[in-house]
């Protein structure tokens, strides 16, 4: 099947789930779920290390294609994207019943899945800058599912701006490196690498490209977004901002990674960032009781390690980063979907007031234990494997106990989250709860179940994901096949004195829990100094630097905007004019024709126009000056313009003379001397400079070249005589499109204008 | 703006301003016209028609949001392009057929999108300005 075919049914499949998803059907879990069917029949092709391709082409002039490529990196994040998806939209049937807007939820969150999709296919480097920014812009939706609260607002608001400022970085470091390697093909640049490598730009490709996948990802000091994102509902959070979307930032260092390994700003940065946003997120974590924000910090967490084992050099570390990412999201999905259900079956979802639920939830309770055990890396969950790849990358590395040193601080934490999640909610005496709480239904319960025997199946048998999906990512993430034995007893190695030592502080963590948290979250600084503090005070400066523009530019009067407007069209103008030495006198032979007449209608129109005494005299003045063109062009051969002119003379008088006779405007000329004086100069200035432009116009000589074209084919090509709207909805059809776009946004923003008008006249609230 | 007159004489230049508006967007390909001034026209039909009778009459008259004029105008227009992409030509590249000598093109779709779109950027405007 073809690729681009896939992407194109994803994005068309929106509308089917909108109306699926508005009556809250599980039906609509069909949708991911065929796509998810579809990507693992490629499976057995791309195991044998080939890769699909599919390619369109885009805008051939700028060298740009819609590239598509699927290769085991590929394949493992479409599969856990449309497999996740599947689970998510199942368990948001359910879920989301009695929430409004559903069908608009429903659909940005398909687009959003098909987005991703076309983000992992890519293999244009400026495809892929499209489809990511396009998953920025759906996240900003669905974190702004509840557009009423002001929390909601300001998380999908800083959403948006921190991962597009990111992305717009990145762009900026796409377009430097394809100038470089003279295209955007990732494949193609991945068959450059030495040469990339070895530019004097490579550094700051790095820096500008790190700086999106940073943003995307969450990496500290550019973490906040992501916790603040926790106001979505659970699915969202499950679906973006744990399983996927933040994954796409490591997903494009890990694409690139073949290109730059190695390289000492690559190792710095990603090494770097990666360590310090594990030491944050493990801090942090630690701080929460609510278990959304409790689980979006040990996803920060997570993507900390995933971006540090990128850093690190050679193969060990890329069968690390494949394994890591697919245990992470196959956990860490099932277990917010948990904190989900506890949320919606308790009504509460703090972790210091919840206790005991097993009793009323057992369903639940082993679900969130089975994920909360491969999140704690034990055996025999595929978690354990994971971490001890991690720890066996780290010992590898040539600072290895720094390395080593950070992962067990980050994995200890890890330990204690998972035991909140598991042990705090679910074990102990029961706790009374705003709700009764009981087991949800199938729908919510059969997509964490699945992720969380997965996470089991996984571990006992490693190779049935070991071959067909994490080896063929992990070459691609490397940039050459890959030989490793997956497998959870490696024996008695440092790896596995390391996982005890995990589980030793991890539990000692926990049991000291609540005197570590009240200490930590006493710390004041973090919210006074902290990055989301940074965002607040820089959202405020853009506000002042606006305010201070607008009251320095905007006076707020129509007479002076229209004054400085026609003036410095007119003094641009004459400036043309006169440097350009462009005048010129055209012939004036044969100008006494009959139309003349029109000529002085015009002129008196005019005179009219100046001599009215009010509005209403003003406005059919003009009107009459708007018809008198409108004739002219009618004589001179035009009777299409003639008749659209007419056409907006007309709708323009009854518009205008509706408003003139609701609002106060002042009956009589109320200028001084002076301004009379200013207004007619720059008015008298302004047509002098049209009419000199004018004649320069004329006396050129006319070139016939495009008028000849679109008479000559006007007929056989488009099959109109009318050549005015051949032209309109055929040859210049895209402009066409363009300009009607500008009308009605012009119409919406003119009424919200009136609205917003209205609402300050009449005192309403705002 | 609630004179007699323009409540009267509105209530004949309604109909017969759309009948007008169409025959000139239908003609618009051979001889002038088109869904531009086609749009105008129908939209000053409108106008004159609620500007005595106010919002609700605009909207009774209309049965959609003004907003949905430009929304579908703008879809149709967009749709209008797409049978080019799929016989893998370029975008907006108009498709002709002429069944029983009847020409047919999605050029025609193209005007009505500009139509409605014209019509629904000008009374959302007016829809705005009306008091309700």
């Amino acid at each position: 099947m073809d690729l681009a075919l896939v992407v194109f049914i994803a994005f068309a499949s929106a509308p089917l789930a909108a109306w699926l998803g508005g009556r809250s059907s599980p039906v609509m879990a069909c949708v991911p779920l065929v796509l998810a069917i579809c990507f693992l029949g490629f499976a057995p092709l791309v195991a044998e290390g080939q890769a699909v391709t599919a390619a369109r082409d885009w805008i051939p002039s700028l060298g740009i294609t819609a590239a598509f490529r699927l290769d085991g990196l590929s394949l493992v994040f479409a599969l856990l994207i449309t497999g996740v998806g599947t689970a998510v939209f199942l368990y948001a049937s359910l879920y989301l019943k009695a929430y409004p807007r559903l069908p608009r939820f429903y659909a940005a969150l398909t687009l959003f899945m098909a987005a991703m999709l076309g983000a992992v296919l890519a293999d244009d480097l400026l495809l892929l800058v499209v489809f990511w920014e396009l998953t920025s812009l759906t996240s900003f939706l669905l974190i702004g599912f509840s557009p009423e609260k002001a929390a909601s607002r300001r998380a999908a608001q800083q959403g948006l701006l921190v991962t597009v400022g990111g992305g717009l970085a990145m762009l900026a470091g796409v377009i430097i490196l394809g100038q470089i390697a003279g295209s955007y093909s990732i494949s193609g640049l991945i068959a450059r690498k030495a040469e990339i490598a070895g530019h004097p730009l490579a550094s700051t490709i790095i820096c500008l490209l790190a700086a999106g996948a940073f943003a995307k990802s969450a990496q500290a000091p550019l973490h906040p977004w992501l916790a603040n994102a926790m106001v979505a509902p659970t699915p969202v959070s499950a679906f973006l901002h744990s399983a996927t979307m933040v994954k796409l930032g490591v997903y494009l260092l890990a694409r690139l990674s073949p290109v730059f390994e190695g390289h000492q700003s690559w190792v710095l940065l990603l090494t770097g960032f990666g360590g310090l946003t594990m030491l944050v997120g493990a801090v942090l974590a630690l701080r929460e009781t609510d278990l959304k924000r409790v689980l979006a910090y040990s996803t920060i967490i997570s993507l900390g390690t995933l971006v540090l084992m990128i850093g690190i050099p050679g193969d060990l570390s890329a069968m690390a980063v494949v394994t890591f990412l697919v245990v992470h999201a196959l956990y860490k999905a099932c277990l917010f979907l948990v904190a989900g259900i506890v949320d919606h079956e308790t009504g509460t979802r703090d972790s210091a007031a919840l206790g005991g639920l097993r009793h009323a939830m057992p369903l639940t309770a082993l679900v969130a234990f089975a994920g909360s055990l491969s999140m704690a890396g034990l055996p025999p969950f595929i978690g354990f494997a994971a971490k001890e790849l991690v720890y066996e990358t780290g010992l590898a590395a040539s600072t290895s106990w720094l390395v080593v040193a950070v992962a067990l601080v980050a994995n200890a934490v890890m330990v204690v989250i998972a035991c909140i999640v598991s042990w705090r909610c679910f074990a102990g005496p029961p706790r009374p709860t705003p709700r009764k709480p009981h087991d949800p239904g199938v729908a919510m319960l059969a997509g964490p179940l699945v992720l969380a025997s997965l996470g089991l199946v996984f571990g006992l048998a490693p190779w049935l994901v070991s071959d067909t999906l994490i080896l063929p990512a992990a070459a691609a993430v490397a940039g050459h096949p890959i030989d490793y034995n997956l497998a959870l007893w490696h024996g008695f190695t440092p790896m596995l004195l390391l996982s005890l030592l995990t589980l030793g502080l991890g539990v000692a963590a926990f049991g000291s829990w609540t005197r570590i948290r009240t200490q930590l979250s006493g710390v004041e600084q973090i919210a006074l100094w902290g990055p989301d503090r940074v965002y607040d005070r820089a959202m405020e400066g853009l506000q002042s630097v606006a305010r201070w523009q607008t009251q320095a530019i905007q006076s707020g009067s129509l007479r002076s905007y229209t004054g400085y407007t026609v003036a410095v069209a007119a003094l641009a103008g004459f400036a043309t004019l006169i440097s350009q030495g462009g005048f010129a006198w055209p012939s004036f032979a044969g100008i006494w024709q009959p139309e003349l007449v029109i000529a002085v209608l015009l002129v008196a129109a005019t005179l009219a126009v100046l001599r009215a005494r009010n509005f209403v005299a003003g406005i059919a003045a003009a009107g009459l000056v708007g018809f008198a063109v409108a004739l002219l062009f009618l004589f001179q051969g035009a009777p299409d313009l003639a008749f659209t002119q007419f056409s907006v003379e007309a709708l323009s008088i009854v518009i205008l003379l509706a408003i003139v006779g609701r609002l106060p405007f002042r009956d009589s000329d109320y200028r001084r001397r002076g301004e009379k004086l200013r207004d007619g100069t720059i008015a008298l200035g302004a047509g002098v400079m049209a009419t000199l432009v004018m004649l320069s116009v004329l006396a050129q000589p006319f070139d016939a070249r495009l008028s000849d074209f679109f008479r000559a084919e006007s007929v056989p090509q488009a099959h109109g005589r009318n050549l005015v709207n051949v032209i309109i909805v055929d040859f210049r059809a895209l402009d066409t499109l363009g300009e009607i776009a500008v009308l009605g946004l012009a119409g919406i923003a003119a009424a919200a204008v009136i609205a917003g008008l209205r609402r300050a006249t009449t005192g309403g609230t705002r | 703006m609630n004179s007699l007159i323009l409540l009267t004489s509105s209530r004949i230049v309604l109909p017969v301003a759309i009948l007008f508006s169409v025959y000139v967007l239908l003609r618009g390909h051979n001889e002038p016209g088109g869904g531009f001034i086609g749009g105008l026209i129908a939209a000053a039909g409108i106008a004159v028609h609620s500007l005595p009778r106010g919002r609700n009459a605009l909207v009774r008259l209309l049965r959609v949001s003004p907003k949905a004029l430009i929304g579908s105008g703008l879809m149709l227009a967009l749709l209008s392009g797409l049978p080019g992409l799929l016989l893998a030509e370029p975008f907006l590249q108009h498709q002709w057929a002429f069944p029983g000598g009847l020409p047919l093109s999605t050029t025609l779709v193209f005007d009505v999108g500009v139509y409605l779109c014209v019509i629904g950027a000008v009374l959302t405007f007016l829809a705005y300005y009306l008091e309700a």
